[in-house]
């Protein structure tokens, strides 16, 4: 196991590369190079004043050497510094990155909760009008776009009924834990709805399997409750592969923040990504980008991990 | 099936059936609830939502069936290539398939939409471009299976070439999963331009299209709720029917597949 952890360790590596170099290729390939935001702002007008600075931005070498130079900041944590607003990259992101690991943390367990409540249920009542009713839900989850779901909560509960806020992180001169809270319902019930969608069905088809099979047979023989046949034996087996679906979903969480934070103005990274895009921000862009492929380099290395501690049937050479 | 033909039909025939002109200004009737006259109702400037939701449809669906085919494509020919050739050329492709999945799609999506002009056939190629990992992984599985098989040695006996291997006898017999892959796109593409055109960086009013339309409605969502009801219903209604006309075929091609 400890082997195959390190093997696969390794092979990040080249892959992180790889996805530099396209990170790198993408943000070149801006209109005008993607100094051209920076320069064209009205800050420049002098012609020598452009030169100079495109000099000390580096941008007036080749675009390779501008690379190197910048793989060899990143791996001593250095993003470059934000066009926008002047300051270190890594900072900007640090400062986000708390809201945004909230906002996804509070999504995944309330997913997590939900589709498996769902999904152990519907796979012991199948075809009962509530698994008719969570495959229906699913199906609409999954075909749902997420702003729009967004839209629809906003409008009913903070618009029709005022029962939460409509957006933002706190009521001014009212903050609490509690408000706090109360905040964070909407954009992390958007956020979940279609991993609850997702999950739930994988864990059904999951236990419908685990139900039909020998052990929980012996199990129920054996004499046992059905509350220890189901909730033990069936459902330690079933959830293997969805766990492990669960944590290659993690890294999807962060596409969908950047739609969900924008819609409820959270103050996490998908909303400054969102930003840094229209105030054409590059260098913040990248270290957004590479901070999301990150995630799901390691998301994917946890996933397949957790399989293999989970089904000790699995051995890994 | 039906209901994706159904929506479809209505969307191709909406100069023929909509009730009035897409952009037909009409400031007597301005922001209209839904009426038997304008049955969804019209927005700020009088325009009728039912006939902007049929013409928003045809761009909407052509981007969706543009990406598909186009990130199809591309993923079928990588996943065929690097199936079929194997060792160098295999590692080759499928690292840099592996990248590319890697980098998430939306985020990266926003940044190349940020630099084209927004009209409906660059935003099919930008997300074309951005959809074709899974196809190619799949068609490359398909193809590793097929390509062991005795027609086609006898096919590289007689002279025939890779690429004509790979046209004729490997990729008609990988039809199944891409045909499936390539339905399933179809609603994964509307999706990802609605939330594109949601940003402000889709295809540019006055051409309507489902996404410019909620953003539009966004801002006056507490006054006009079915602005932004009845084209996100459109959407929803769309993509449900093409996944489950990608779930039936899925059943439909795979012979192994139990029928439940």
């Amino acid at each position: 196991m400890t082997r195959y952890i390190a093997r696969r360790l390794a092979q990040m590596i080249p892959l992180l590369f790889g996805i530099t170099v396209v990170l790198f290729a993408v943000i070149q390939a801006a209109p005008g190079g993607p100094e051209a935001a920076l320069l064209e702002s009205d800050r420049f007008i002098d012609p020598a004043m452009i030169e100079a600075y495109r000099e000390r931005l580096g941008v007036d070498r080749p675009a390779p050497v501008q690379y190197v130079r910048w793989l060899g900041g990143a791996l001593r944590g250095d993003l470059g510094v934000s066009f926008s607003t002047t300051r270190p990259v890594s900072e900007m992101i640090v400062e986000r990155l708390p809201a945004t690991l909230e906002l996804m943390g509070a999504s995944f367990i309330f997913a997590a909760v939900l589709a498996f409540g769902l999904g152990v249920f519907s796979a012991v009542r199948q075809y009962s009008w509530f698994d008719h009713v969570g495959t229906g839900l699913s199906f609409v989850g999954i075909a749902m776009p997420v702003f729009w779901f967004a839209l629809i909560l906003q409008l009913v509960f903070a618009v029709w009924l005022g029962w939460l806020p409509v957006a933002g992180t706190e009521t001014v001169g009212a903050s609490s834990l509690g408000d706090h809270l109360l905040h964070l319902v909407l954009p992390a019930s958007v956020l979940s709805f279609r991993y609850v969608a997702g999950w739930s069905r994988y864990l059904r088809s999951s236990m419908l399997d685990a139900l039909r099979a020998d052990f929980v047979r012996t199990a129920r023989a054996k004499g046992l409750s059905e509350r220890v046949v189901v909730g033990g034996h069936a459902l330690r087996n079933a959830m293997i592969p969805v766990v492990s679906v669960m944590a290659l979903n993690l890294s999807g969480l962060f596409s969908g923040a950047v739609i969900t934070e924008t819609i409820f103005a959270w103050p996490g990274i998908g909303r400054m990504f969102v930003q840094a895009m229209f105030s054409r921000d590059y260098p913040l862009l990248m270290g957004i980008l590479l901070l999301g492929s990150t995630m799901v380099v390691v998301f994917n290395l946890v996933a397949d991990i957790l399989y293999g501690v989970l089904d000790p049937r699995i051995r890994y050479e | 099936m039906v209901s994706v033909a159904v929506m479809s039909g209505l969307c191709l025939a909406a100069p023929l059936i909509a009730p009035f002109e897409f952009d037909q200004i009409d400031l007597g009737n301005i922001r209209q609830a839904p009426s038997p006259e304008h049955w969804l109702g019209t927005d700020d400037l009088g325009r009728d939502l039912l006939t902007r939701i049929l013409y928003g449809g045809r761009v909407s669906i052509l981007i969706g069936m543009l990406a598909a085919v186009i990130g199809t494509g591309f993923g079928s020919l990588v996943g065929a290539v690097a199936g079929y050739h194997g060792g160098r050329v295999d590692d080759l492709l499928m690292r840099f398939t592996d990248v590319v999945y890697s980098i998430p799609t939306l985020p990266l999506l926003i940044v190349l939409a940020s630099y084209t002009r927004a009209d409906a056939t660059s935003m099919s190629v930008t997300i074309g471009v951005l959809s074709w990992m899974a196809t190619a992984r799949v068609v490359r599985g398909e193809v590793l299976k097929i390509r062991a098989m005795e027609y086609v040695e006898a096919a590289r006996s007689l002279g025939a070439t890779s690429a004509r291997i790979i046209g004729r006898h490997v990729l008609p017999n990988a039809v199944g999963p891409i045909v499936v892959g390539a339905t399933l796109a179809v609603g994964n593409a509307i999706i990802l331009e609605s939330s594109l055109s949601f940003l402000g960086l889709g295809v540019q009013p006055p051409t309507p299209t489902w996404g410019n339309m909620l953003m539009d409605a966004q801002a006056t969502m507490a006054t006009q709720p079915w602005l932004s009801i009845f084209p996100g219903l459109a959407i929803l209604v769309v993509v449900l029917a093409v996944n489950f006309l990608g779930d039936g075929l899925q059943d439909a091609l795979d012979p192994r597949a139990e029928t439940r």
